[in-house]
């Protein structure tokens, strides 16, 4: 089988690459998703809030990625569904997809260029090191969120979660709607890594303690949690011995962060940055492998929908002038450089030749911040200055490159994040 | 009611190895276990090591065993279709004082019979093992020592011995034994057996099987030792399994690829009361970090995919108690490291001597050979392309760090031993030991137990029979 571009996952990220790369001219595209319906992660988050900046109203997951899914199947693009990649190959000067699944067995597609949207995972609880038992009742968020959401399951009664990422917040949200009690989160920073709006919806509106500066130290019960043990942590992020509360409850849900989903990313030799698990990436989100293109949560993780699907239409623009002959001959791109409270930045190089008029650039900062102030250099050329009065670990920042700004050679450019003086 | 030939007590690494050798023989055997699966006490969290041998006192019966199942991997791992892969080990020594420990364990090593030993240099070491620490001042090398899946060996002969006859009862707990006539009658939570013989096979419990018999007591200690798994990418660190010889600062941890490609770090030994403690502890793991750093520079700590803890049954001689204890009564105690190297061994070894004791004869349609569940993501591309088209189930993955298929699955459950649990289906194929850690996959592998089974979801187990992983519905019909 040869497809011009093949799509790897038709989450948020996958559909709209798919739509981008259909109306910039890519008539043969492909997307692949392992599970038995288009959507993604989207079809387990059932409350409300997305699309608030692409369609400015308030949908739910499953009613976000609808919109999506309808233009696909309008558009006539054609997806595998159930379909699982599990080997991404170079060859020549294409890529080898090679996928499985029960209705097609083993596939080995050609593909000219190749869109990696695999999302991302939750982090276990063994990536903490948590000592304690190992019994049934921990569960990360999402997988507690599909139980209850999708198969009507409760995975019990009186909960503890640690981690207080956007999953988090939404699981003691929703397990509270369905009877359970949610004694409390624990939040190992001093601050939350989720969004605002979500503490307070989720956490404040139900009377849930947020308990910042604390850590499950102890899970306890042979065969099921029977109780956690929670402590303050100090500034080293330690437990301080003396602090430690001692909750009865028969589960542990953990939002303790995402990991973008690279293993196919790195059998076909794309660089990962360590910083955000996910690959280098230039102006056009094409990694250093030519034609194969990252996009959402598979790249960095993202706090809203609404920025994967932009950013996704980007990879699928570009994967379709990269297959249609029309890009701009590139040369060594400039570097962006985090500095100050920056953590990174997406894309890392940026090639004016092969830039649109504006570039968008996306990145965190690595500590909560006032009275905040976002510099863009190029040497001793200040190209912006932006105050920003609060900056935080959970919201992701952008600002946007314009084209004329980097007609001046090659200059690195210096992105900080710092308080202002 | 049925008299069995034997009973054995515990479906773990030792009790499977008894049953598997004496369905050599034609007779009537039955195993007992508490646990709903086989591997469920210290079989199923230890070192994953095949000792070479050279750590035993020469002449105990740990060193005959050892060296002996050692030998006995190869055929074994064949006939059993496990992985099994000798990679040797290195001990390495850490300061110039303890130098002559290292030739007192190399000529230990020779008096035990071990093949394959050499003693190297610090620098010798490092050629061969690059990531160990500029403190190792020399090393033993001994090549026939192994690593091996301590679940896939269990159940590789327990469901050999099955498969030739051998009867398991799971979730029956023996809680007491009486002689009735000439024969044993053991009372269980799952109802009464009468057998000739017993095996004691009980682990950690193998010292309170044996006093209800026995005039004299053994004392057997659980002693926990704590461990971290790293991921795959971690793998390769080292290529051998790495032990530190004691030393001044203590006993040290070992450093050992897996058969699966991962990284083992540990364990710590710490003599608890209770032999149901499961827990793992912030000092445990601390010290499994630290003390793995000593004898290995640069271990990436976070690749720590779990961490688990296990529980050795140490007996006060500190030699392995095996034999008739009492009229028809065999133990099988104080089956500590190495045990799961000695299993093989020691399931001979016990088979022979009940054989004779009730003059059994040669089973002559013994089968030695058993296929485990295929793995369909180490195939050849041809040779999974074909699978799939013979049975599509194969071509649906279920969990995604370790590639397993729903047919693998499918083996899991509805093999000679089929899998019941979570942990059964995990131990069996894989599906959520990956980096995961079951996210994914348990909601998916729940619901095909559940249709396998059926069973409703809520009936469904980690393990053990209060397990339970949901709870109830989220709403009652009608709602």
């Amino acid at each position: 089988m040869e497809h011009d571009i093949v799509i790897i996952g038709g989450g948020p990220a996958g559909l709209a690459a798919a739509i981008a790369a259909r109306e910039a001219g890519a008539s043969d595209i492909l997307i692949l998703e392992r599970e038995k319906e288009l959507g993604g992660i989207l079809n387990q988050c059932i409350h409300n809030g997305f699309g608030l900046h692409t369609f400015k109203e308030e949908l739910t997951g499953p009613e976000y990625a609808a919109r999506y899914i309808v233009k696909v199947k309008e558009m006539g693009i054609p997806y595998l569904l159930s379909t699982t990649v599990v080997d991404l190959q170079r060859e020549g000067d294409g890529i080898t997809v090679t996928s499985v699944s029960k209705k097609d067995g083993l596939l080995q597609t050609r593909a000219k260029a190749v869109v990696l949207a695999m999302g991302c995972r939750e982090r276990p609880r063994g990536a903490l090191n948590i000592p304690g038992t190992r019994p049934a009742g921990i569960f990360s968020a999402g997988t507690a969120q599909r139980l209850v959401n999708l198969e009507g399951y409760m995975p019990g009664k009186r909960v503890v979660i640690l981690g207080s990422g956007d999953i988090g917040l939404i699981m003691a949200r929703r397990m509270t709607l369905e009877g359970a009690k949610v004694l409390c989160v624990a939040e190992l920073q001093p601050y939350s890594g989720g969004l605002k709006r979500n503490i307070v919806q989720c956490l404040d509106d139900y009377g849930i303690p947020l308990k910042l500066s604390h850590t499950v130290v102890d899970i306890r019960g042979k065969e099921r949690v029977t109780g956690v043990t929670i402590a303050r942590v100090g500034e080293d992020l330690r437990p301080i011995p003396g602090t430690e509360e001692d909750y009865d409850c028969d589960t542990l849900l953990l939002s303790v962060g995402l990991l973008p989903e690279n293993e196919l990313s790195r059998a076909v030799g794309v660089d990962i940055a360590p910083v955000t698990g996910g690959p280098v990436v230039n102006e056009s989100l094409e990694t250093n492998i030519p034609g194969v293109f990252a996009c959402g949560n598979v790249l960095h993780v993202h706090d809203l929908v609404d920025y994967v699907s932009q950013e996704a239409a980007g990879a699928g623009r570009n994967a379709a002038r990269y297959v249609l002959g029309e890009r701009a001959p590139g040369g060594a791109g400039i570097p962006i450089v985090p500095a100050g409270a920056v953590r990174y930045t997406v894309p890392c190089t940026i090639d004016p030749e092969r830039m649109d008029g504006e570039a968008t650039v996306r990145f965190r900062v690595g500590r909560n911040m006032r009275k905040a102030v976002v510099t863009l250099r190029a040497g001793d050329k200040e190209l912006i200055r932006r105050k920003r009065p609060v900056m935080a670990p959970g919201e992701m920042e952008q600002l946007t490159i314009k084209r004329e700004w980097l007609t001046g050679g090659g200059e690195a450019l210096a992105l900080e994040a710092r308080e202002e003086e | 009611m049925k008299i069995y030939d034997v009973l054995i007590i515990g479906a773990g690494v030792t009790g499977c190895a008894v049953a598997r050798e004496l369905s050599r023989y034609k007779g009537s055997f039955l195993v007992a276990e508490r646990a709903p699966d086989v591997c469920e006490g210290t079989s199923k969290a230890n070192s994953a090591i095949m000792h070479a041998g050279f750590d035993a006192e020469p002449g105990s019966l740990k060193a005959r065993m050892n060296v002996k199942g050692n030998k006995m991997m190869d055929r074994l791992s064949e006939e059993l279709d496990i992985p099994f892969k000798r990679i040797g080990a290195l001990v390495v020594c850490l300061s110039e004082e303890g130098l002559p420990k290292l030739r007192e364990l190399y000529d230990r090593g020779i008096e035990n019979g071990v093949e394959g030993l050499s003693l190297l240099t610090g620098d010798e070491a490092r050629e061969i093992e690059p990531n160990l620490t500029g403190e190792v001042c020399g090393a033993l090398l001994a090549k026939t020592s192994g690593i091996v899946c301590p679940f896939e060996l269990t159940l590789g002969l327990g469901e050999s011995a099955a498969k030739n006859g051998v009867e398991f009862r799971f979730d029956t707990r023996v809680t007491g034994l009486r002689r009735e006539g000439d024969c044993w009658a053991a009372s269980t939570d799952n109802g009464d057996i009468l057998a000739k013989t017993v095996v004691n096979a009980a682990g950690v419990y193998a010292g309170e099987l044996h006093n209800m018999v026995c005039e004299d007591k053994l004392r057997i200690t659980p002693r926990k030792g704590e461990y971290c798994l790293l991921d795959r990418t971690a793998g390769g660190h080292v290529s051998h399994t790495v032990f530190q010889l004691p030393g001044k600062l203590g006993k040290g941890v070992l450093v050992s690829p897996t058969v699966h490609g991962n990284l083992l770090l540990g364990p710590t030994a710490a003599d608890v009361e209770d032999p149901e403690t499961a827990n793992t502890t912030a000092g445990g793991l601390k010290e499994v970090a630290e003390k793995s750093g000593w004898a290995v520079r640069d271990i990436p700590m976070r690749q720590v995919i779990t961490s688990f803890m296990g529980l050795r049954a140490h007996e006060d001689s500190d030699d392995f108690i095996l034999g008739e204890s009492a009229e028809g009564f065999f133990d099988a105690a104080g089956i500590e490291s190495p045990g799961l190297t000695s299993a093989p061994a020691i399931g001979e070894y016990l088979a022979g001597l009940i054989a004779e004791k009730l003059e059994l004869s040669p089973n002559e349609s013994f089968d030695p050979i058993r296929k485990g569940v295929p793995k369909v993501a180490d195939m050849p591309i041809e040779e999974r392309a074909a699978l799939i088209k013979r049975d599509p189930c194969y071509g649906n993955i279920i969990c995604r760090c370790e590639e397993v298929s729903e047919g693998e699955i499918l083996d899991a459950v509805h093999g000679i031993l089929g899998a019941r649990t979570l942990d059964g289906v995990k131990r069996r194929t894989r599906a959520g030991m990956g980096r995961c850690q079951a996210g994914f996959c348990s909601p998916r592998v729940m619901e095909i137990l559940s249709r396998e089974l059926s069973l409703d979801l809520t009936e469904i187990r980690k393990s053990g029979k209060d397990s339970q992983i949901v709870l109830e519905r989220t709403r009652k019909e009608g709602e």
